[in-house]
C-alpha cells in the first residue's frame, strides 16, 4: 500500500472522484491556488471550469453547490475554515438539508461541504472553532470527520458518491502532519456510518473525535505503561453515528471517556454520551467523562489556547477519574 | 418604464390571458379554503401579480428553470404545475406535490422545471445561480429564472448571486416582482433606488424596469432577457412594478394598516386581467369562455384535493435521506 500524509490522501480522493464523474466539480475561495495543498494539481488536470475559484461569498457559492446539485451534479464546496459556514447556514442548514424533504422526495441534493476546522494554530475565536456538533443537530445531514489519511480518502470519495449533502470536517493540524500512513490503494472508500476501533482494550472506553484522535492514541499509550489498557474508537462519521460500536465497548470496558476539540455544552460528547446511557446504563461502574474545549472563545495567545483546548495529559486525567485512579 | 408594444399574436395573449386567469381563480379558491380552515399553514396569494406570472413563464421553455418565493402560487402555475396536486399540498393532503410536507411556501415540480418556491427570502438567487451553473457546464442552452421581491433585493444573498452569474456568463434571469412593500414596510424606505433594475449595473449586467400589470410588457422584457441568457451573455435584471390586492398575508388587510385605501384603488384600477381583456379588445361571450373553462379546471382540482387521504404518520420520517 502506498504511504500518504492526510493531505496527499485528501488530495488523491478528490482526483480519483474528479476522473471518475465528470459531474464532480469543486469550488470555493483560493481553490486553484490551494495554500492548503489539499487541491495540488486539479486546476491544472481538470481546468478552471471544474476547479473553480469564487469570489468571497460562502452563502453565493455555498448555495450555487445546492443549486447545482439539485440540477444533477456533484458539487464540492471549499469553505476554507469552518467558522465561514456561519455565513453559509442558510444554503447548509435551511436548503441543501431540508428541500428533499420539503418537496417530497422530488430531488436529491448530493453537495460535499468540505470544512477545514480546529484551533492549536493561534488563529483565534473566528479561524480555530469546531461547530460539528451544529450540524449533528440537522436532520438531512451528513457530518464526517475523519481523523487519519486512509480514512480521509476513503471518507471522502464515499461522500463524494453519497446522494446527500455531507459536511466533510477536516483539520488544519492533520494538514501539517509530515508523517505518512499506509492508505489502500485503488477504488477503496469507507463506509460512512461506521465506526473503527483504533485500538483494543478492557479497562476503558475512549471515543475520539477527528483531531483528537492523535491525543487519545497518545493518552492510551501512555496508560498501557501503567497497564491500563484502553480502547479507541473514532465514530469517523458523527451523523449517522454507529453506536453500536461504542455501545459494544462499553459493555466490555464498563468505563468511557469522549474527548472532542468542539466546546463542552451539548457537544458531540454530550450525545454520545446521552445515546450510551440509554443503550448500556447498567454496564457503566462509572459517570462517562468528557474532555473538550472550555466555554471560552478559542484565544489567540498560545498559552491561553493551549489551556482552552483538550490535550493527551486532560485525556489520561479524565481516563484515570473513570477508573478512580490517582496519577 | 417599458410599456408594450403589442406586437403579439391575439392567440399568445389570449393564452398568457388564460394563465392570469387560472392564476387569480386559484388563488381566490386557496384564500376561500384557508378562511374554512381547510389549508394547513399560511398562504400568501398573488391577486395582481399575475402578469409577471403569466409574462415570464410565455417566455421559457419547458426544460427551463424557475425558482419561486413564498408568494408562488402564480409562477408554479404559469410554469405547468398541477393544480390538482398542487391544492393537495395545501390542504395537507398525501398526494399533494410535495406529499404534504412542503406546503404553499415550498411547492415544486420539478418534472415541469419548476425547482421549488422557497420561503427563505433571497435563498433561491444562489440556488439559482448554481442552476445555471450547472446548465452552463453540461454545455445546453437552459435557462434559469429567479422570482423574488423588492424585499430581496435588499439582501446579501441577491448581490452575491448577482456577481456569481456576471462573472461566470450564467444563464440566469433576475425577475423582481416589485409589489412596493417587503411585509409591512415600503420599499421606498428600505430601498436605496426608486428603479431596483438599475442596481444590475453594479454587476455589468442588463436592467430594465417594466409594467408588472401589463402581461405583454412583462412578456416582452422576458423574451429579452432570457435570449441574453440563452446566447451565453449572462444575467439580466428584470423589475415588474406591481401590486398584491390582498394583504401579505391573512393576518393582514387589503388597506388601513400601512397601504392607503386610495392607493390600493389606483392599482386595481389597473388589474392586470382587465389590462388584458382591453388589449384584447374582449367580448362579454369570450370572457365567459374563459371563465367556464378554468372553473372546470378549478373544480377538478378541488374534487381531487377534497378527496385525497391525509398522510400516514410514517411519512414524517420519510424522504429525508436519499
Amino acid at each position: 500500500m502506498p504511504e500518504l500524509t492526510y493531505v496527499e490522501a485528501l488530495n488523491e480522493a478528490l482526483h480519483e472522484e474528479m476522473a471518475r464523474d465528470e459531474k464532480v466539480f469543486l469550488m470555493g475561495e483560493d481553490v486553484a491556488f490551494d495554500y492548503f495543498g489539499v487541491c495540488s494539481g486539479l486546476a491544472d488536470r481538470f481546468g478552471r471550469d471544474r476547479v473553480r475559484d469564487t469570489p468571497i461569498c460562502e452563502l453565493g457559492f455555498t448555495g450555487a453547490g445546492v443549486g447545482a446539485a439539485m440540477a444533477g451534479f456533484r458539487p464540492i464546496v471549499d469553505l476554507r475554515f469552518m467558522d465561514f459556514t456561519t455565513y453559509a447556514l442558510d444554503p447548509i442548514v435551511n436548503q441543501a438539508a431540508k428541500l428533499r424533504y420539503m418537496l417530497g422526495g422530488q430531488l436529491s441534493v448530493p453537495m460535499v461541504a468540505r470544512i477545514p476546522s480546529g484551533a492549536g494554530l493561534q488563529y483565534g475565536a473566528t479561524h480555530g472553532q469546531s461547530l460539528e456538533a451544529w450540524f449533528m443537530q440537522v436532520p438531512g445531514l451528513k457530518v464526517l470527520y475523519p481523523s487519519c489519511a486512509p480514512d480521509a480518502k476513503g471518507l471522502l470519495k464515499a461522500a463524494v458518491r453519497d446522494d446527500n449533502p455531507v459536511m466533510f470536517i477536516e483539520h488544519r493540524l492533520l494538514y501539517a502532519q509530515k508523517t505518512k500512513q499506509s492508505v489502500p490503494e485503488g477504488d477503496h472508500t469507507t463506509p460512512i456510518g461506521v465506526a473503527d476501533v483504533k485500538r483494543v482494550g478492557v479497562d476503558a472506553t475512549i471515543v475520539g473525535i477527528g483531531y483528537q484522535m492523535g491525543h487519545c492514541l497518545e493518552a492510551a499509550e501512555a496508560l498501557a505503561v501503567e497497564g491500563i489498557e484502553c480502547e479507541v474508537i473514532d465514530p469517523l462519521s458523527l451523523s449517522p453515528l454507529d453506536v453500536e460500536t461504542i455501545t459494544a465497548s462499553v459493555r466490555k470496558t464498563s468505563r468511557c471517556v469522549i474527548v472532542e476539540e468542539g466546546h463542552l455544552r451539548s457537544g458531540v460528547g454530550a450525545e454520545i454520551s446521552a445515546a450510551i446511557q440509554e443503550a448500556v446504563f447498567e454496564y457503566l461502574d462509572a459517570p462517562i467523562g468528557r474532555v473538550a474545549a472550555l466555554m471560552a472563545p478559542i484565544p489567540v495567545q498560545t498559552k491561553l489556547e493551549k489551556f482552552v483546548l483538550p490535550s493527551t495529559e486532560k485525556v489520561i486525567a479524565a481516563v484515570r477519574k473513570t477508573l478512580g485512579v490517582a496519577a | 418604464m417599458v410599456k408594450s408594444n403589442s406586437g403579439l399574436s391575439r392567440k399568445r395573449l389570449g393564452e398568457m390571458y388564460r394563465t392570469m386567469l387560472r392564476i387569480r381563480r386559484f388563488e381566490e379558491t386557496a384564500d376561500d379554503l384557508y378562511m374554512a380552515g381547510k389549508v394547513v399553514g399560511g398562504v400568501h396569494v398573488s391577486i395582481g401579480q399575475e402578469a409577471c406570472s403569466a409574462g415570464v413563464c410565455a417566455a421559457l421553455r419547458e426544460d427551463d428553470a424557475v425558482l419561486t418565493t413564498h408568494r408562488g402560487h402564480g409562477h408554479s402555475i404559469a410554469k405547468g404545475t398541477r393544480l390538482p396536486e398542487m391544492l393537495a399540498e395545501l390542504m395537507g393532503k398525501v398526494t399533494g406535490l410535495c406529499r404534504s410536507k412542503g406546503g404553499s411556501m415550498h411547492i415544486a415540480d420539478v418534472s415541469k422545471g419548476h425547482y421549488g418556491a422557497h420561503s427563505i427570502v433571497g435563498a433561491n438567487m444562489p440556488m439559482a445561480a448554481g442552476i445555471g451553473l450547472a446548465y452552463q457546464l453540461e454545455g445546453k442552452d437552459r435557462v434559469a429564472v429567479v422570482f423574488f421581491g423588492d424585499g430581496a433585493s435588499n439582501n446579501g444573498a441577491f448581490h452575491e448571486a448577482m456577481n456569481l452569474c456576471a462573472i461566470w456568463k450564467l444563464p440566469v434571469v433576475f425577475f423582481c416582482e416589485n409589489n412596493q412593500y417587503a411585509v409591512s414596510v415600503p420599499a421606498e424606505y428600505s430601498t436605496s433606488v426608486d428603479d431596483i433594475s438599475v442596481r444590475s449595473k453594479g454587476y455589468d449586467a442588463p436592467g430594465l424596469t417594466v409594467d408588472g400589470m401589463d402581461v405583454a410588457a412583462v412578456y416582452e422584457a422576458s423574451r429579452e432577457a432570457v435570449s441574453h441568457a440563452r446566447r451565453g451573455l449572462g444575467p439580466s435584471l428584470v423589475e415588474a412594478k406591481t401590486y398584491r390586492f390582498f394583504g401579505h398575508s391573512r393576518g393582514d388587510p387589503h388597506y388601513g394598516m400601512y397601504r392607503t385605501k386610495e392607493e390600493w384603488e389606483g392599482w386595481k384600477e389597473r388589474d392586470p386581467l382587465i389590462v388584458c381583456e382591453k388589449m384584447l379588445k374582449m367580448t362579454a361571450k369570450q370572457k365567459k369562455a374563459h371563465a367556464d373553462a378554468v372553473e372546470a379546471e378549478i373544480r377538478e382540482a378541488i374534487e381531487f384535493a377534497e378527496n385525497s387521504p391525509e398522510p400516514e404518520e410514517s411519512v414524517a420520517l420519510e424522504d429525508i435521506f436519499a
